[in-house]
Order: C-alpha cells, then sequence, then structure tokens
C-alpha cells in the first residue's frame, strides 16, 4: 500500500508490521494475553493456593476431561454455544460497518429465541419455520433502531438497550405458558416437537452430542456470506461508506438512511437467527424467570471487535470467548466465581479499546508512518471527522 | 390515599436515582466525553455503598452510617470512572466502546468480588452474589416505615450545587466550553484534558451515588448479578430528554420515575386494575416511554457539540 516505496531498507519485523491484516492479528493477540493475565492475577488475590489450577481449568476447557468420548463431547458443547455467538459478533460488525453500534443484538437475540420457540411450543411448527420466525422477529427490532435513527437522530445505542429490556419481558410473560408446571425452563424440543429441532446431518454421531447439529456449519457459511458482502458488492460498499461519512455518501448519491435501516435489520436479523440456532438445537431450554438480558448479544461485542472486525476473525474470536467462557464455568465454586471469565471477556473488551492506538504504534515501528495518515483511514471505522458531535 | 402515598414516595426514590446519574452524564457529556458507562459505575458505586452498609455497625448514628456509605460510593464510582477517562482522554479510545466494556466489566467485577468475598467468609459454601444491610438501611431512613430516606434531601443538595457548579463559575462555563469547542478553550489556555478528566469523575461520583441510591430503594439486600436493571441507560434517556440542562433534567426524571413506581404500586390503584394490564407491561413501561420521548426530542437535540470527538490538539 502506502508504504511501497520505502520498504527497500526494512528488516523482516519492520515489513511484517507493514502488513495490516498482521497489525490486527498482533494487537487482538495482545488484548487476549493482557486480559488472561489480569484474570490471572484477580483468581491470584482470591485464592492464590488454586490459581493456576483455575487459570489451566478456564484455558483447557474441554481437554481436561477424562476420556476421548467426553473431550469430543465437551467440545461439541462449546461449539453449540459458538454458533450463536458467531451471529451475535457478525451482526454487531455488520452494523459498525455502517458506523452503528448495534448493542440491540442482545434484545434481538432474546426477541428471536422468543418467536423461535413461540413457533415451536405453540404452533407445533417445523424447524424452517421457526427458524424463519426468528429471523423476522430479530429483523423488527433492527428495523425499529434503525428507523428511528435514519429519519428521527434517536442515538441507536440507546434505543437499542430500550428495546432490549422491552423484548426481555415480552419474551418472558410470552413463554411462561409453555412450561412444564412448577418449572422455570421452557419444555424441551424432544418431549413437545421434535420436528422443530434443527437436522443433525449426523454431526450428532461424530461428536457423541445430540444437540450438535447443522447450526455450526450454517454459522460458518453467513460468516464467509457477510464477508462477500462486504467486500465485493455495491451494497457492502454502499455500507462502508455510510459508516465512514454519513453526508458524503448522501452526496454521492447512496440512499443513506435506507442503507442504515436496511443494515440494522441485517444485523437484527442475524441476532435473531443466532437464538434459533441455539434454542433449537434443544441444548438449553429459555427460563422465564431470568431478570438480566442473556449475555450472547453483549459477548458478540467482544467477539467482534477481538477478530478485527473481520468475519473470518470472528469465527475464531467468537470459539475462543467460549472457549474461555465454558472453561471458566467449570472453575470449582468452592474457591472461584464462575464469572471470572466474563470478567476476562469484558477486559478484553475494553483493551480492544485501545486497538487503535496499539496498531499506529506498530505502525510506526514498521517504520512506515505515513503523513497523510492513509493507513489509519482504513482502521478508523469511527473517524472523528464524519462524526461531527452532537450525535444524538 | 395510601397507594397514592406509596407511588409519591416511590417516584422521589427512583427520580432521585435517575436525577443524580443524569446529572453525571450531564457533566461528562458537557466536557465533551460520552459516558455511556454510566450503568457499570452504578453498579460500581452501588458494590461500594453496599460494602459499607454491610459491615458498619448499625448503632452508629444515622448520619454517620450515611456519609460513610456515600463517601465508598464516590469513590468507587470515581476510581471506576478513570477507566474511561484513561481511554477516551488519553488514548483517544471509541468513547462507545469503553462504556460498554465498562458496564459489562462493572457487573462482572462486582459479582466477582461480592461472590469472592461470600465464599471467603462462608468457606465456600455461600457462593451467592448478594450484600444484606436490613439494619443498617433503616438508620437511612427520614421515617420509619417509608421510603422518605436522606437520600432525597442529598439529591436536592447537589442538584441544586450541580446547576450553580455549571451555569455560574468559571469551572462550569470552562467545562462546557470543553464539550462545545475544545479548539477555542484550548487556545485561551484551558487544558481540555484537565477538564474533561474534571466531567468524567464528576460523572462517577454522581453514578456511584445513583447506584446507591437505587440499590437501597425499597429493598434491604442487592444482587450483583442483576445490576441495576438499565437505569444507567435510562437516566441517559433522561439527560437526553432534559437537553444536557440541570432543571430540565429533574422534571424527566420525575416523569421516567412516575412511569417506573407505577411497575411497583399499580395494583392498588382501582382504575388501573380496572385497565387489567399484566405486571410485565408495566415493567416495560419506563422503557417503551422512554424509546417514544426520545423519538419526539432527538431530531432537534442541543447535544454538546464536541461530545465523543477526541480532543486533537494538532485541529487547533
Amino acid at each position: 500500500m502506502e508504504t511501497k516505496s520505502v520498504q527497500k531498507d526494512k528488516n523482516f519485523f519492520q515489513k511484517l508490521l507493514a502488513h495490516p491484516g498482521f497489525r490486527s492479528f498482533a494487537a487482538a493477540l495482545a488484548c487476549i494475553l493482557i486480559g488472561l493475565l489480569i484474570g490471572y492475577i484477580v483468581l491470584l488475590i482470591i485464592n492464590p493456593s488454586h490459581a493456576g489450577e483455575g487459570m489451566s481449568t478456564i484455558l483447557k476447557n474441554f481437554m481436561t476431561r477424562n476420556s476421548e468420548k467426553l473431550r469430543l463431547k465437551s467440545l461439541g458443547n462449546t461449539l453449540v454455544k459458538t454458533a450463536p455467538l458467531l451471529l451475535c459478533s457478525l451482526s454487531i460488525l455488520f452494523a459498525y460497518k455502517a458506523g452503528l453500534f448495534n448493542i440491540g443484538a442482545a434484545g434481538q437475540y432474546v426477541l428471536g429465541a422468543g418467536a423461535a420457540l413461540y413457533c415451536a411450543l405453540a404452533l407445533n411448527m417445523p424447524w424452517y419455520v421457526c427458524l424463519l420466525a426468528a429471523v423476522l422477529a430479530g429483523a423488527v427490532f433492527g428495523a425499529i433502531s434503525g428507523a428511528l435513527k435514519a429519519y428521527l437522530n434517536v442515538n441507536e445505542v440507546i434505543s437499542c438497550i430500550m428495546l432490549n429490556w422491552i423484548s426481555l419481558y415480552t419474551v418472558n410473560s410470552v413463554l411462561k405458558d409453555f412450561c412444564p408446571v412448577g418449572y422455570k425452563d421452557t419444555f424441551t424440543l424432544v418431549s413437545k416437537n421434535p420436528s422443530a429441532m434443527l437436522p443433525t446431518l449426523g454431526l450428532d454421531g461424530i461428536f457423541g452430542n445430540s444437540s450438535v447439529t447443522i447450526a455450526i456449519p450454517i454459522s460458518i457459511l453467513i460468516a464467509v456470506a457477510i464477508w462477500i458482502i462486504l467486500t465485493k458488492t455495491k451494497f457492502g460498499y454502499e455500507i462502508k461508506a455510510t459508516g465512514y461519512n454519513r453526508n458524503a455518501a448522501k452526496y454521492c448519491g447512496m440512499r443513506e438512511k435506507q442503507n442504515i435501516i436496511l443494515t440494522m435489520v441485517i444485523a437484527g436479523s442475524l441476532a435473531g437467527l443466532a437464538a434459533a440456532l441455539l434454542f433449537l438445537s434443544d441444548f438449553s431450554q429459555w427460563d422465564i424467570n431470568q431478570s438480566s438480558v442473556p449475555t450472547m448479544g453483549f459477548n458478540g461485542i467482544a467477539a467482534s471487535f477481538l477478530g478485527g472486525l473481520h468475519p473470518l476473525g470472528a469465527i475464531f474470536s467468537a470459539y475462543f470467548i467460549q472457549h474461555i467462557t465454558d472453561g471458566g464455568a467449570s472453575l470449582d465454586t468452592r474457591f472461584y466465581p464462575v464469572q471470572i471469565a466474563d470478567l476476562i471477556s469484558a477486559i478484553i473488551i475494553y483493551l480492544c479499546g485501545f486497538v487503535l492506538f496499539i496498531k499506529l504504534k506498530m505502525l510506526k515501528a514498521s517504520g512506515g508512518i505515513p503523513q497523510k495518515r492513509p493507513d489509519m483511514e482504513a482502521d478508523i471505522k469511527h473517524d472523528a471527522e464524519n462524526k461531527k458531535g452532537g450525535d444524538k | 390515599m395510601q397507594q397514592i402515598m406509596l407511588l409519591i414516595q416511590y417516584t422521589l426514590v427512583y427520580a432521585s436515582v435517575l436525577t443524580l446519574v443524569a446529572l453525571g452524564g450531564c457533566y461528562s457529556e458537557r466536557s465533551g466525553v460520552i459516558n455511556i458507562g454510566l450503568e457499570g459505575i452504578m453498579v460500581m458505586g452501588a458494590l461500594g455503598g453496599a460494602l459499607v452498609l454491610g459491615c458498619i455497625s448499625p448503632d452508629l448514628p444515622g448520619i454517620v452510617i450515611f456519609l460513610a456509605a456515600v463517601l465508598a460510593a464516590i469513590v468507587f464510582g470515581m476510581l471506576f470512572s478513570l477507566l474511561l477517562g484513561v481511554a477516551a482522554i488519553n488514548f483517544k479510545a471509541d468513547q462507545t466502546l469503553a462504556g460498554t466494556a465498562m458496564n459489562m466489566l462493572g457487573l462482572a467485577l462486582a459479582t466477582v468480588i461480592v461472590k469472592a468475598l461470600n465464599i471467603a467468609a462462608s468457606g465456600g459454601s455461600n457462593n451467592s452474589a448478594e450484600i444484606a444491610y436490613t439494619a443498617t438501611r433503616e438508620k437511612l431512613l427520614l421515617a420509619q416505615g417509608t421510603e422518605f430516606s436522606m437520600f432525597m434531601i442529598l439529591t436536592a443538595i447537589i442538584l441544586a450545587a450541580a446547576y450553580v457548579l455549571l451555569y455560574k463559575t468559571r469551572f462550569g462555563l470552562r467545562l462546557m466550553a470543553c464539550g462545545e469547542h475544545p479548539q477555542a478553550a484550548n487556545s485561551v489556555g484551558i487544558s481540555v484534558a484537565k477538564m474533561r478528566y474534571a466531567g468524567v469523575l464528576i460523572s462517577g461520583a454522581l453514578g456511584g451515588i445513583g447506584g446507591l441510591v437505587y440499590i437501597t430503594a425499597g429493598v434491604s439486600k442487592a444482587n450483583f448479578e442483576v445490576g441495576v436493571a438499565g437505569f444507567g441507560f435510562l437516566a441517559l434517556a433522561v439527560m437526553i430528554f432534559g437537553q444536557w440542562k440541570p432543571h430540565r433534567i429533574v422534571l424527566a426524571a420525575l416523569l421516567f420515575g412516575v412511569f417506573r413506581a407505577l411497575a411497583n404500586v399499580n395494583n392498588g390503584f382501582d382504575f388501573l386494575t380496572a385497565l387489567n394490564l399484566p405486571q410485565p407491561v408495566y415493567n416495560m413501561l419506563p422503557y417503551i416511554i422512554s424509546l417514544i420521548v426520545l423519538a419526539f426530542t432527538s431530531k432537534n437535540s442541543h447535544a454538546p457539540k464536541a461530545e465523543g470527538i477526541p480532543y486533537d490538539k494538532s485541529t487547533r
């Protein structure tokens, strides 16, 4: 790119640092390492004698199981939850490309879960109808935030948060009629409507885990599809242009309002689909007593930023986040609270805020600090100039 | 009649929380830093206050308990808000991202700390994230059996102080200048970084107190796994509805407070019972109302011009 002219007199490291992909990778790695280090320090403070053991439980996750069979099954469990996490992170990164912070993925996910389970348990629909219902439900909530942003200038972060709580209360009250008497969880699909379960295509046999379904390949295919949309299509180009500078996009004849709404619709449907992939796997049931919005959507923020806001990077970062979350869940609760893993993810997200700074330092170290910072333009998604303040 | 008294009490409690936190947000945004992390700050402030209320002897005079808890909430809130200050002011990070991370971090950190304390105190058998403070909370009430507490007086004092500080002092005017046009402020010798730190720290202190008031509202134990149920964001809506002005913020907070209070006491009113709305509708009301209010007020909002934009000296 811009560094071509000065590339001759550089050593190996400088060449490596001059590559934007490597800088993203190295910055993500730095965030993970610092996050894990702080997590380890927290373990040490709480209970020094078990800290090493606790950290290895978090990092090893399924590898701590005794037999090959159990390890595979446990890996399957992590993968089942990675698929929705990946879709949530795609939802957030897709919106972020258009300059929108879709913190509402959490609520779109909740509504998707409600729609899928309602179709499955109340209407006895087959799985593909449930899936579609979840996608539509998420899309509707996405569209509301998008329209409020485009036409009424409502900050999407705040409208999304409000919708998160609205969807939680709605879904809890809609699903409360579909629980076995005396239980707070909804019926399992297997007991009520097996046709609503996602097909497995033999994947359940490979992992020895009945919850491993086509959800996993679907999520990876969608990640690839999002990557193609963003990099190879006109629509993707317009979205990114709107994200860089909404006014410039409008000036160039792009329908920036429509693009904002469409972006949120797609982001919403991805989050809705995420919920369907989890709940139609019959892996877990909806708890109608839950009083806070499920963390899946928020962890999606971690996954998307850790993956360098790249759809393919998100595949790996989503797996990593789910890996340490499941590892954290198997911590010995006599010594440690399981939320340590949440703490580590939160620290990693916080550190992702510094990624731009880290990348800039690396760019300087590569010897290629450009005069008019063309490379930063590719890195900064929220360039200060195009926000112009008062963005409420 | 009794129900109306109850509604007034809860309205004032929730309006106090929203006023305090929205004023915090107002100070931060007036200095030019968007503070989405208020929710996390509230949780940390609540943690500080709850730790004091849980440990301090209930035999002490009420005012001592009150001051100790408020002080702890302020310290915890301010320390936590430094995370936003460092990221937004020194490292020019994306303020929305940093704030979101703080919300998750505050919840996770408070849960981990409280659970670790409970685990240590019980030898591993109690791993709940709850702190109880029944006896000390009663000391904070102005009249036993009601919800009128010292916090309401504190809120009134803070509100008046916030108004005077922002509009009538050199500090406040300088703070606002940094949120409107930091380049101009800097060119006359005002340190934008210092002013923005001041704004963020004040929001930390007020958010912390707000968190403490929230967890003592009608309940005598705090469960940190639940956090503060989106109140930090409601406060942001109150702030926008109040157009970043303290005297309007308090009116907006009262409006939201009524709807939030209805979720607690709706079953006592005949005309509401006649409507026969399910409880979840009342729970949703504050959020629905704020969405509607935002839809009508955001178009012509008077947000500080430079909020959310990291200050870069070279743009002067």
